[in-house]
């Protein structure tokens, strides 16, 4: 199908009769989730469009970003790889593997936003308050936003692992825990990125 | 006859409904869900139109009304504002026509995740209850100006400072989660569950004006979020992200730094796209109410779905035209310029295109065709002012001032609100089974036409001679003269005969519920799916056993040779129903001479 296509022409009508199922190839879900990702990836691209514009005037102090956030970025690394595992063992139907992915991914996923909030207390403490200045509100603003990502993705997370717990087939789970992992990814991206960004600045 | 294999589409199962509350509150149906978002809008919308009202009092008899003080004012225009835009236009296009067609227009039973579509109709319900609360808060509703713009938002003097703009901040962040609630759910249910036969480019213009629109909010929205919590932080946690060092009534306040024009642009880079996430709808739905009523097919159809994903797409480069004033660099101010009137170039090639579908139909002047010609028309209007403040050197004269609002009520405030009574007009038969009163109907749309012209034509005027916007009090300003002030009062009366005519509607909406003529399945003679439902008003599910089949695209109307001068577009090829061999459409697609439908070749 074509811009040049005239969809009123028998020509084009005996081609078009024959079309049937989705645009994409891939089940619903998934496609809700790629246009999710996208309206968060524009969430998380205006917040740090809005950090640089803010971080060029006159007042602004770069704070010393804990080192904790060296650990939990490794946490958010072994969730995502325990997600993905769960993936491929849930392709080769091998049920156990599943499980033990998805728990530890969760697990890995609980650690990390522990740590995010250990940063929050160890900068509150060195008397990083959020008004004291942008820098530092900007800090716990971007962590906020993905940690509160993290926590929605952890719901979604819950309702697989519980139906893996029920004892469903894994074939049935398959999908929910395919769109787990490719959620985890994402949000890894993102807070690489703006990791990236609050440590460099 | 093209041989068409069995259904390939899968069948979906349905979550039915068998009590009451599961029929029609807790409802999973997508028709139903449109009502209801359909019923919320316009219900808050009354409310906003009521605002209005007050408004116009103050303005055509300053100072006679003395529960009119100037915070109540400003509360009024904010409100007033930022409920026609989000919560009732926003919410009646997409969360209202674009549920009840998206699945009915497409031959599907239902949105793909109808649990998803419930949960948005019930968070923007909360945000609707939420924004409303403003008014039981101490302080009332925020008067910032729709625009929220800070530093003056979140500051002592004006009203609503302390509440009034906490409870709008976030009842606008829970529209954003309903929204994007929804929004998923149309896109993928575009994409993803179209019947057999519905290739995209089959799709009727009203879903591509849909679709694409709730794209643009998707895109969009998160920047009126992002702007919306750093403001709220910064009113409540004490944060500088917008807010300058400042002095409020004589005390030097905390905060230090911040930008306020970093504000503006998240605020228009929402903004810019949202007014076309109201257009667009408005776009699509106008194009099959004129095609249907002139039993012709769409001129350029091709050109109309390119011309909207165009106007999509350059709809998020153009925001700071908003802004020419803000103090910014030239160059900038040129760009945006530059981009803001390129694109009016899609834009008149749709406004060329309704006319041109209308030119030798075989036009039926009934009501939704009105409320559609009435469209072309201001929006026409609407838009030409637009290019006047597309050009910065015209723009900053003008700017903050009656011009601007005229400008933008009647591009976006009359022109959708004509489509959205049109469309009214045209599906309420579906959706109730029966008609609306005709001739109430007429009444109806002349008067809000020709009322709504002299109501905003004078501003213009208005704008010219410097009228500022946003003043509640401007009768003793020297260089206004007092011509303006009785051309307010004329304005005012224009205003409260429309606002009066619209009860005679509302009246409609209930009496032909109960009392209208019987509709049929399809009264206008058209050819998309939704109105070739085995049932009127289409039970749940929509299509009984099996889903429809397409067999052409949505304007097969007045086609050479064919028995009716309509083909719905699940109707399989035959010798009275044929699909055309030649490419003959165009200018002398239709002989109105020979009456609807057949044609003798030129
Ligand atoms: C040919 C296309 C258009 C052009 C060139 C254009 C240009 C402009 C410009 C330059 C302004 C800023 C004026 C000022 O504040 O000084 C403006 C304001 C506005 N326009 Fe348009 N416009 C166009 C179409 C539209 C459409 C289609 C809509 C809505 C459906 C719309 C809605 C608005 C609104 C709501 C405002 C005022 C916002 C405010 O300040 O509160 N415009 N337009
Ligand atoms: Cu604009």
């Amino acid at each position: 199908m074509s811009i040049l296509d005239k969809p009123w022409m028998a020509e084009r009508s005996a081609i078009d009769n024959a079309v049937s199922g989705g645009s994409l190839n891939f089940p619903k879900a998934r496609v809700a989730l790629i246009f999710l990702m996208a309206v968060i990836t524009v969430l998380f691209m205006l917040f740090s469009v809005a950090y640089k514009m803010r971080m060029e005037l006159a007042d602004w102090r770069a704070l010393a970003d804990p080192s904790v956030l060296w650990i939990n970025t490794g946490f958010l690394i072994l969730s995502s790889v325990a997600m993905q595992w769960a993936v491929s063992s849930a392709r080769k139907g091998k049920a156990e593997n599943v499980k033990l992915g998805m728990a530890l991914g969760g697990a890995f996923a609980l650690a990390f936003l522990i740590g995010q909030y250990m940063a929050w207390l160890q900068l509150r403490a060195a008397g990083f308050y959020a008004a004291g200045n942008p820098a530092n509100a900007f800090f716990y603003l971007i962590t906020a936003m993905h940690g509160l990502h993290m926590l929605g993705g952890l719901v979604a997370w819950t309702r697989s692992t519980a139906r893996l717990w029920r004892g469903n087939d894994v074939a049935d789970v398959k999908l929910g825990v395919e769109l787990c992992a490719t959620y985890w990814h994402f949000l890894l991206v993102v807070w690489l990125g703006l990791f990236a960004m609050l440590i460099s600045t | 006859m093209v041989y068409v294999p069995p259904q390939e589409v899968e069948d979906v199962h349905l979550h039915d409904p068998d009590t009451f509350m599961t029929k029609y509150i807790w409802s999973q149906d997508h028709k139903v869900i449109a009502v209801q978002y359909s019923l919320t809008a316009i219900a808050v919308g009354l409310v906003a139109l009521v605002l209005s009202l007050m408004m116009r009092l103050q303005l055509g008899w300053p100072g006679v009304f003395d529960f009119i003080d100037p915070e109540s004012y400003y509360q009024f225009v904010t409100m007033h504002g930022m409920i026609m835009v989000i919560y009732l236009l926003t919410a009646l296009f997409l969360g209202g026509f674009g549920n009840y067609l998206i699945p009915l227009m497409l031959g599907a039973r239902d949105m793909v995740f109808p649990f998803l579509n419930m949960l948005s109709y019930w968070v923007y319900l909360l945000s609707v209850i939420v924004l409303m609360s403003s008014y039981f808060v101490p302080g009332g509703p925020t008067g910032a100006g729709w625009t929220l713009y800070p530093p003056q938002a979140i500051l002592q003097g004006t009203p609503g400072a302390d509440w009034g703009i906490v409870t709008m901040l976030a009842s606008l962040a829970l529209f954003i989660v309903a929204f994007t609630m929804g929004g998923l759910n149309y896109v993928t249910t575009v994409l993803q569950a179209r019947t057999r036969g519905m290739t995209l480019m089959r799709m009727p213009l009203s879903i591509w004006g849909i679709f694409v629109a709730t794209i643009l909010g998707l895109l969009a929205f998160p920047a009126l979020l992002v702007s919306a919590v750093m403001l709220l932080l910064d009113k409540l946690v004490g944060t500088s992200f917008f807010m300058p060092a400042i002095v409020s009534m004589g005390e030097q306040l905390d905060y230090s730094g911040g930008s306020p024009i970093l504000f503006q642009h998240l605020f228009w880079f929402f903004g810019h796209p949202e007014v076309y996430i109201v257009a667009l709808p408005a776009f699509g739905l106008v194009s099959d109410l004129l095609s249907t009523h002139a039993r012709k097919n769409i001129f350029g159809y091709r050109m109309m779905v390119w011309a909207i994903v165009a106007i999509g797409g350059l709809s998020f480069v153009v925001w700071a035209h908003h802004m020419y004033v803000s103090g910014m660099n030239p160059y900038f101010g040129f760009f945006f310029a530059t981009t803001t009137l390129i694109i009016a170039v899609p834009t008149a090639l749709k406004v060329y295109n309704w006319t041109l579908t209308l030119w030798r139909g075989n036009i039926r002047l009934n009501v939704p065709m009105l409320f559609a010609i009435g469209f072309i028309v201001t929006f026409t209007n609407g838009g030409l002012t637009g290019l006047f403040l597309g050009n910065v050197i015209v723009d900053i004269p003008l700017s903050d001032t009656y011009f601007v609002v005229a400008h933008f009520h009647m591009v976006m405030g009359v022109s959708p609100i004509m489509v959205v009574f049109g469309s009214i007009y045209h599906w309420y038969p579906k959706v109730t089974g029966r008609m609306l009163d005709d001739r109430l109907g007429r009444f109806h749309f002349w008067v809000t036409f020709l009322g709504t012209y002299a109501i905003y034509f004078p501003m213009h005027y208005l704008g010219f001679i410097g009228v500022p916007r946003r003043y509640y009090a401007y009768e003793d300003f020297d260089f206004i003269p007092e011509s303006a002030i009785t051309l307010n009062e004329n304005i005012s009366i224009a205003a409260l005969v429309v606002g009066a005519v619209q009860l005679v509607f509302l009246y409609n909406l209930v009496i032909s519920y109960r009392r209208g003529k019987l509709a049929g399945s399809n009264p206008w003679e058209a050819t998309t799916l939704e109105w070739q439902t085995p049932q009127t008003p289409p039970a749940h599910g929509n299509w009984g056993d099996t889903l429809p089949v397409v067999y052409r695209w949505a304007y097969d109307y007045s086609v050479p040779g064919a028995a009716k001068d309509f083909l719905p577009q699940n109707q399989p090829p035959s010798d009275d129903a044929p699909v055309q061999e030649e490419d003959n459409l165009g200018f002398d697609s239709t002989d109105p001479a020979s009456g609807g439908g057949t044609r003798e070749d030129a």
